[in-house]
């Protein structure tokens, strides 16, 4: 049930629910003081014809401190306004309801009578979402290791493998790629144009070849040529298409087969503008292939990215990396504060 | 959680209220909570569903919805118009210019499907008998021209490029004297995929505009973003003043809730849909099926279609025949098997059936696995094996069995049906064939249903 955004104004039973909402309501330290309740309503007012005013250019972050600064006490309308950003970073309306609930929880353990104290609270309860899975690291252990990389169409997957490559690179590693996309135009010349780009070697068929078969020499290259990394690039495909999932579970198949023993990283690629079908895509990739990370892109925009949150919670899958630009060094390691915080940019 | 349909939901709210005996308007409140729960989870900027949610409560307050037998199905309805409305009208055709070349450009962010859409554009103003050129401005993504060079290829379009040293201004611009010289009625410029807020790149768009005045300015948006949606369509808009929309990758299964938060803020018709990666995949946008479909309520029409164009009428045929004179091989089997699972999952195309509800459709159970294993099975099998299954004795059934990852028994199973159901077949003459078609709808094929 959702109690705030969708609440029933007008209750089945009036006496109950009163009863519910002034347990919620958690009454400030400025109680003491003559008249709070105008004092309240005073604020209220100002502060949300300020927020009206100007509103257009400004953050979520701001609109916080707006919305903190003009409530002198913790009521529904600030759990309101809160989910609102929740749900406009894309978390969903049923994590973002989670969230609110376990909130609610909180403020009342934590007695919080500050209304700017409930900011706090609720990137606390984020970041904890968050870090619950988090594991940043890439499992590189072995000589080779493999990294899979997979996604519906056009979220960054191989731009994303560009990057990882020369981060991998910089960091004294061997890297090889494998131009797993046989099918979109031009793919295979995007990716050998990101390897030279870094200097590293990438193995290709040609056009319309099996990706399969691809894979499976670049394995066979990784091997004789003592490579530490080789990552894997496949045809971006959604997840609603069978007959390509299948597809890329026969190259799982191989890979499993070919690489037992070695460290093997399957990274999903999600795009941080995309809204809720995240959720699905993660549900059956990992199905499919097993994932072990999510790599979130995109984040250079206005987009939040909040659905990794739903994800994380839902699939206990961590964001290991994320996309910020287009040019090579526009990789960061996931770090759930630093993500959170930027919710509320 | 699984989305159980809005239809089903409010169906559910509201025999809960009626008890009570009835409706009032704060029955009519708890409905928009559903319909506001079902419009968010497809997508719908926030803001966006609450004045849509507004506007339907004042229709739906004081309307006979409160007297209705059927409250549920009375509010889907005004629900379902209020939505239809929003959305516009069908709008899916180009504004040519009367002074040729008409110049199309699309823009829109990164990997949104601008240069697949270009292409299959193309090739429909082609099949129109339009002379179109494409032009590759996209002079930074890594191989962004080569591939709409094999895109051009593939639809058998000319393609204008300049290497990627040039200004895309400057690329646009030749590319229109390139047109005039040569004949071609229709330029399309493909652009690089930008952030919004990229105001370098931003302005490098209203450059083009200012320059060149193109007849169509279409923003390409993927069908899948979320609440971002409103922000980026409005930023286009308000930069190049965009003529319409076009929305990709809706043959997968978003909700596809940004289709009408881009209305919303831009007011902009949206044009056309892109239904796949192939070429010929962009079709009509229909405003009542993107309705039904944001609102979770199944898409008849949507699958019909989808159905039609996945069998070909000739190839029916053929088929008929060869099952009317028991020439119907495995290999045939394949191919409709194939065509079949084209469409997507068997269990997704019945969820697309409006007022299936999802308790029985858990019951249906059209098992996925077994499809894979038969598929297996025929691909394991010879070509020998697939047009003459009698040949296959013992050690090839045991070889089938290991190659597809199956037992000799499943093998078994698959050629002792497939023998029988041939035999079958045979008995239906041409109108037995007919009646049985009707009776299968489409999906007459063995083993299915
Ligand atoms: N702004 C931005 N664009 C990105 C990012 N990652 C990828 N892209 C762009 O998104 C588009 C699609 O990327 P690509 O790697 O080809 O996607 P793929 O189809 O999944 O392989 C390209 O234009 C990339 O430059 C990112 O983190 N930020
Ligand atoms: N499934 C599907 N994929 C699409 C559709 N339109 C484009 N794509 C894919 O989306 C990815 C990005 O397309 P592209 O044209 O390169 O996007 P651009 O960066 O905007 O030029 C490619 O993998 C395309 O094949 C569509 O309608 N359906
Ligand atoms: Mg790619
Ligand atoms: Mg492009």
């Amino acid at each position: 049930m959702l109690k705030n955004l969708f609440k029933q104004k007008e209750e089945e039973n009036p006496e109950e629910s009163e009863n519910a909402r002034d347990d919620e309501k958690v009454t400030t330290r400025q109680d003491g003081e003559e008249k709070p309740e105008e004092a309240v309503s005073l604020g209220g007012l100002f502060g949300r014809l300020k927020e009206g005013l100007t509103k257009t250019k400004k953050g979520i972050t701001d609109r916080v401190d707006d919305l903190v600064k003009s409530y002198t006490k913790i009521d529904e309308e600030l759990f309101e306004e809160l989910e609102e950003i929740l749900i406009t970073a894309d978390l969903g309306v049923n994590t973002t309801m989670e969230i609110i609930d376990q909130l609610r929880d909180r403020v009342k353990e934590n007695k919080a009578t500050d209304p700017k104290e409930v900011k706090g609270l609720l990137k606390e309860l984020l970041t904890e979402a968050l870090e619950e899975v988090a594991n940043p690291t890439l499992d590189l252990e072995t000589t080779p290791s493999i990294i899979m990389v997979v996604g519906v169409n056009g979220v960054g997957k191989t731009t994303s493998i560009g990057k990882i490559a020369h981060k991998l690179k910089g960091e004294g590693k061997k890297v090889l790629l494998a131009a797993g996309d046989t099918f979109r135009a031009g793919a295979i010349e995007q990716l050998k144009i990101w390897g030279e780009r870094s200097g590293i070697d990438v193995i290709s068929h040609q056009e319309g070849s099996d990706p399969a078969a691809v894979i499976y020499d670049a394995i066979q290259a990784a091997k004789s040529r003592k490579v530490d990394v080789l990552i894997c690039d496949t045809a971006g495909r959604l997840h609603n298409k069978k007959n390509l999932m299948n597809e890329l579970g026969k190259v799982f198949k191989i890979v499993r087969r070919e690489c037992e023993g070695l460290s093997q990283e399957s990274l999903l690629v999600l795009d941080a503008t995309t809204g809720q079908n995240a959720i699905q895509q993660a549900k059956i990739f990992k199905e499919v292939t097993n994932i072990s990370g999510l790599v979130l892109t995109k984040l250079d925009g206005t987009a939040k990215g909040g659905i990794v949150i739903s994800v994380s919670k839902e699939l206990k899958v961590p964001v290991k990396l994320i996309g910020v630009g287009e040019k090579l060094e526009d990789l960061q390691s996931f770090e759930p504060k630093i993500f959170v915080d930027a919710l509320f940019d | 959680m699984i989305f159980e349909g809005l239809a089903e939901k409010l169906q559910n709210t509201f025999s809960k209220l009626k008890s009570k005996g009835k409706l009032n308007e704060q029955d009519v409140t708890a409905a928009m909570r559903e319909v506001k729960m079902a419009l968010l989870e497809a997508d719908v900027n926030f803001k966006v569903v609450k004045d849509f949610i507004g506007r339907v409560k004042e229709r739906a307050v004081g309307d006979e919805v409160l007297e209705s037998l059927t409250p549920g199905q009375h509010v889907i309805k005004i629900v379902k118009d209020e939505l239809t409305r929003l959305m516009g009208e069908t709008q899916s055709k180009i504004n040519f210019s009367n002074k040729p070349p008409t110049i199309i450009m699309m823009a829109g962010l990164q990997g949104a499907g601008k240069t697949t859409t270009c292409g299959k554009l193309a090739k429909l103003l082609k099949k129109q008998g339009k002379r179109p050129l494409l032009v590759a401005c996209d002079v930074y993504r890594p191989a962004a021209i080569s591939q709409l060079e094999i895109v051009g290829e593939q639809v058998e379009v000319p393609v204008f490029s300049m290497g990627d040293q040039e200004k895309p201004i400057t690329i646009a611009r030749e590319s229109i004297v390139h047109a005039e010289k040569n004949g071609n009625d229709v330029v399309i410029i493909d652009t690089a995929g930008r952030l919004h807020i990229d105001s370098d790149l931003m302005n490098e768009l209203k450059e083009i505009d200012e320059q060149l005045h193109p007849h169509e300015k279409l923003l390409v948006l993927d069908s899948m973003t979320g609440q971002d949606a409103v922000n980026v369509a409005k930023e286009f808009n308000e930069t190049i003043e965009i003529n319409g929309v076009i929305l990709t990758k809706l043959d997968g299964d978003t909700r596809g809730g940004a289709a009408l938060s881009i209305r919303a803020v831009t007011d902009k018709p949206i044009k056309f849909v892109g239904m796949g990666e192939k070429l010929d995949e962009l079709e009509a946008f229909h405003p009542d099926r993107m309705a039904s479909r944001i609102l979770g309520m199944g898409d008849m029409l949507s699958l019909i279609e989808k159905a039609e164009s996945s069998f070909d009428q000739k190839k029916a045929k053929e088929m008929e025949e060869k099952l009317r004179t028991q020439q119907f091989t495995f290999e045939d089997f394949l191919e409709q098997l194939e065509q079949i699972r084209n469409m997507g999952p068997i269990g997704d195309m019945l969820n697309m059936l409006p007022g299936v509800p999802s308790k029985q459709m858990k019951n249906l159970n059209v098992d996925e696995k077994e499809l894979n294993h038969i598929q297996a099975i025929i691909q394991s099998m010879t070509r020998d094996e697939r047009t003459n299954p009698s040949i296959i004795n013992g050690s090839r059934r045991k070889r089938i069995a290991a190659g597809s990852g199956t037992s000799v028994q499943q093998v078994n199973k698959l050629i002792k049906q497939f023998e029988q159901t041939r035999k079958m077949m045979k008995q239906f003459s041409g109108s037995g064939m007919d009646k049985l078609k009707k009776k299968g709808g489409k999906f007459n094929m063995p083993f299915f249903g």
